[in-house]
């Protein structure tokens, strides 16, 4: 199918989220949507699926304008939509997912599961998805509930499909089998629409790219005509460097010492399976790994937000283990989590508040009961500068800062009082390059000042620019650790996903 | 391409080690199984003397087709508590999530234990205790399935009580007004729509929280109807004259020894009750109306991007539940007082979500707990024909503490609908 977008403008109350966008994707193309985080890729696909109305413009099908109210009407027009969350129901099986809302039926109303099993089994097949269909979708593994995502839209026999960020949560391997995928169904004739802002995959799958920036088409092109340092510079605006500039650590005394510990997440599971290791001042330290593999649960674990149920953490030497985290900020160590939105910050407070919101407790910020307004607003003023925080006034609500810009609030703020141990969770998820390259910078030079550093990232472009040392997650436990130098995408890639080196 | 088995498994990390979540958890269920145990020989089995006999009425009122059972008190007391160790001491050897049923087992047996004894040197009406707790369980049942109704598709709803002593209100006057039991429990179930589709348009339409919302219609159907019982009902009496339905009996089924008259004869409430529960645990599951509102329950925006109407599934479903609700609510005057009596719900309503909770949003589940908590209220009376030295404050107890412990000890957190009580947007 051919889609055609002509001068698609969405506004939404105070902003402009796309503005007179043109795109036309043909069938059997693989056209790549690269942008920002902001840049309004989602919001135009969200359009195309009838998600939202446009303000002005048209969808063009085949050359027939087309109309949609609700996802119903995309849907039945052909469109098919890999949402960057998923849209699957966890506690049914994937058959009862693929046929939810085109449910065949054997008498009026009744759900005939026979027939959705042997479809769900034949499109696997056909296109080589395999897929169980009395699977539980809350049992499988991310890379699978992807497919099962892909499989709904084929089940709806969808000629054109659009992917949101389909390879955010894959491990290395699983992004190439996903693009392996991807290439069939365009070869099969179908058009597909291909969201990312990963240059690399982009440039490999990609039949022509279309580059977005603040709702705007800012250039369209293909992969033979370009290179990735061209599409990073015309999706952020300016030059980018794409390397961090460091020079080689030189690590001294051990800070943070993890012996054999264990963590139990929320549902009472062993999230973290007898995990040691050590992170000494001046280097930083990488935990990678695909998402869920017990990292989140190690780090709460060490900064205190989650008594371990076996094992010792030892900071210079003291027992720290189950400590909570207002007597590990007194130790020196600081914490940036891994959602700033809900444990970073507190966005109905204005700016200032925020960058002292675990140091209330302490000199020079409060004496006796009584906060000390001028030592807030001081450091306030200091932070904004030192760490090029964009706010109209520190008195502004953080929540109407850009997710950049809150996030240097949070390391502004940690950076602020750490004296040991900085531990940083996902410090650039949905983050601008920009602001990647300046919290990069700022990690590089915590360490150059003899802090250690524990660096927890899904991101494996962030581990391999930033790590002295990378310690790979798989289950709970450690499955290797490899230095700075020799870790490449491969090493680190296949260690993710769980084979031995 | 060549495989794509290469994913990680999902999260299964208690093969590292041994998981010793279930040990603790099968650890829980036998000592309570023990403390049951032990509490039924100890408590019934030595406070009895060896000579004593208790004699269990097996039959409603004239009939006679299956013999009156008569126990040894104390050997029976014995083997029922020795009966729930053994249940425990199972427990241990098959740890496995599911072994919270061994707990409710040897509860049972303590609860037999119980009847049993009570009736030493004395004749306890079995039948009787059996047959009135399944009568108690009709509204619990019902208002437990007006409950899930609604929190199926992700909208809480406390207001059942409400519902359904409107419904008992309007069912009594319109069934003595118009002389029609038929009319009257049609009105009661009207009565329970417009009150659901009250709560739907609150939470839904307005998204005012669905427990603020659904205390106000509490509340307000409390007052209402007491304001026109005093100022209506007081004066005209004939109003407050509805009568009751007759039970009917199906033929050839009621002559099952036992099970025949306990479930094939009632009134219509006891049928609409059982048949609701068989073709709700069947409906939800096998039709495309179940699995769309288990859908909109667990995950709204899966449901409105493959093209289903959030709304309309909740609409709909919180409006039928009010209906249910409403059947329910006509059960306390159609079907058992024969009058309306101000706040006569007393309760029952909240009781029907417990027992939803306790059965876990499914329709049998729900049934079952609702007979429990029949069961000890009705035990109450066949206790107090026996003049035993239990105070009945105590019985009336029992069950919510047992609740208590079942769904905060042994279940662990009871898999609630994900989006229960999230007001849901589209996009704009």
């Amino acid at each position: 199918m051919r889609v055609e977008l002509r001068g698609i403008t969405k506004r939404f109350p105070g902003v402009v989220a796309n503005e007179d966008v043109n795109l036309v994707v043909e069938p059997g193309q693989v056209h790549a949507l690269l942008g920002e985080n902001g840049a309004g890729k989602s919001t135009l696909m969200n359009v195309l699926f009838g998600l939202y109305r446009q303000t002005e413009g048209e969808v063009l099908l085949d050359g027939v304008p087309a109309s949609f109210s609700s996802p119903a009407d995309a849907i039945d027009a052909g469109i098919g939509m890999v949402h960057q969350h998923f849209m699957l129901v966890p506690v049914f099986t994937v058959a009862e997912n693929v046929m939810l809302g085109v449910e065949p039926t054997s008498a009026p109303g009744v759900l005939d599961r026979d027939a959705a099993r042997r479809r769900v089994l034949e499109l696997s097949a056909r296109h080589g998805l395999d897929v169980d269909p009395d699977a539980m979708v809350e049992d499988l593994p991310v890379g699978v509930q992807q497919r099962v995502e892909i499989l709904k839209a084929l089940y709806r026999e969808a000629d054109c499909l659009i992917l949101d960020e389909p390879t955010a949560v894959l491990t290395p391997s699983e992004i190439d089998d996903m693009l392996e995928i991807i290439r069939r169904l365009a070869d099969e004739g179908r058009s597909v629409i291909f969201i990312s802002h990963k240059l690399r995959e982009v440039r490999a799958i990609a039949d022509t790219i279309t580059i977005l920036r603040r709702g705007r088409v800012v250039g369209t092109t293909t992969p033979d005509e370009s290179d990735e340092q061209e599409l990073a510079t015309a999706m952020v605006g300016r030059d980018v460097q794409l390397v961090v500039d460091r020079s080689a650590a030189s690590p001294t005394d051990v800070v943070l010492r993890v012996s054999d510990l264990r963590v139990r997440d929320e549902r009472d599971q062993l999230a973290v399976a007898d995990v040691s290791f050590d992170v000494r001042a001046g280097e930083i330290v990488a935990i990678a790994g695909v998402q869920g593999n017990g990292q989140s649960e190690l780090v709460s674990a060490i900064v205190g937000l989650r008594r371990p149920t076996a094992g010792r953490v030892e900071l210079d030497g003291t027992d720290v283990t189950g400590a909570n985290p207002a007597r590990m900020v007194e130790l020196g160590v600081a914490h940036v989590p891994e959602d700033r939105q809900r444990d970073g910050l507190i966005s109905s407070f204005p700016v200032s508040d925020n960058l002292v919101l675990n140091l209330t407790g302490r000199s020079p910020y409060s004496r006796g009961i009584r906060m000390d307004r001028r030592a807030i607003r001081e450091n306030a003023e200091r932070l904004v500068q030192d760490f090029d925080i964009r706010t109209s006034s520190i008195d502004a609500a953080v929540g109407t800062l850009s997710g950049g810009n809150q996030q240097k609030v949070i390391v502004g703020r940690e950076m602020s009082h750490t004296e040991r141990l900085l531990v940083l969770s996902q410090p650039t998820r949905g983050l601008d390059v920009g602001s990647i390259q300046y919290i990069h910078h700022r990690i590089v030079q915590a360490r150059d000042q003899g802090l250690a550093v524990l660096l927890n990232s899904s991101e494996l472009d962030e581990v391999l620019a930033l790590a002295d040392r990378v310690i790979v997650m798989y289950r709970g436990g450690v499955i290797g650790e490899v230095s700075g130098e020799e870790a490449t995408r491969d090493s680190v890639g296949m260690l993710m996903a769980g084979a031995r080196a | 391409m060549t495989s794509v088995t290469t994913a990680p498994a999902p999260a299964p990390r208690d093969d590292v080690v041994e998981d010793t979540g279930a040990r603790r958890h099968a650890l829980t269920v036998a000592g309570l199984c023990f403390l049951a145990g032990v509490a039924a020989i100890v408590l019934f089995g030595l406070t009895a003397t060896s000579d004593q006999v208790s004699t269990l009425l097996m039959n409603p009122r004239g009939v006679d087709t299956i013999p009156d059972v008569e126990l040894p008190t104390q050997i029976a007391a014995f083997v029922l508590g020795f009966g729930a160790i053994a249940l425990g001491v199972r427990a241990l050897q098959v740890v496995d999530p599911k072994i919270t049923v061994f707990f409710g087992g040897a509860l049972g047996l303590f609860a037999l234990a119980l009847v049993i004894w009570a009736a030493r040197d004395g004749t306890g009406a079995f039948y009787g205790l059996i047959a009135g707790s399944v009568q108690r369980a009709t509204p619990i049942a019902l208002g437990a399935i007006a409950g899930l109704l609604c929190e199926r598709t992700g909208v809480i709803n406390i207001a059942i009580e409400g519902m359904m002593l409107a419904a008992a209100f309007g069912a009594a006057i319109t069934a003595s007004a118009t002389g029609s039991l038929w009319i009257g429990l049609l009105c009661g179930v009207l009565t329970g729509a417009l009150f659901g589709a009250i709560h739907a348009v609150i939470s839904i339409r307005y998204e005012v929280d669905q427990i603020v919302g659904g205390t106000f219609i509490n509340i307000f159907a409390l007052g209402l109807t007491s304001y026109l019982t005093v100022r209506v009902l007081v004066e005209y009496s004939d109003l407050n004259q509805p009568g009751t339905f007759r039970p009917f009996e199906i033929p050839l089924l009621v002559d099952i020894p036992f099970l025949g008259p306990l479930l094939f004869s009632q009134n219509v409430f006891g049928f609409v009750m059982f048949g609701l529960v068989a073709f709700l645990a069947w409906a939800l599951f096998n039709t495309r109306w179940g699995l769309r509102v288990r859908s909109v329950g667990e995950h709204p925006r899966a449901a409105d991007t493959v093209g289903i109407s959030v709304r309309f599934i909740r609409y709909r479903n919180v409006i039928l539940g009010g209906m249910v609700a409403g059947i329910g609510g006509a059960w306390f005057t159609l079907g058992s007082a024969g009058r309306f009596d101000q706040n006569m719900t007393n309760g029952k309503g909240f009781i029907a979500l417990a027992a939803m909770i306790f059965g876990r949003w499914h329709p049998v589940g729900a049934l079952i707990a609702a007979l429990i908590f029949g069961f000890s209220e009705q035990l109450n009376d066949y206790l107090a024909l026996l003049d035993t030295p239990i105070p009945s404050e105590f019985l009336l107890m029992a069950p919510y503490v047992v609740t208590i412990v079942v769904v905060a000890g042994l279940v662990g957190r009871p898999r609630v609908p994900a989006a229960n009580g999230q007001v849901y947007r589209s996009g704009g």
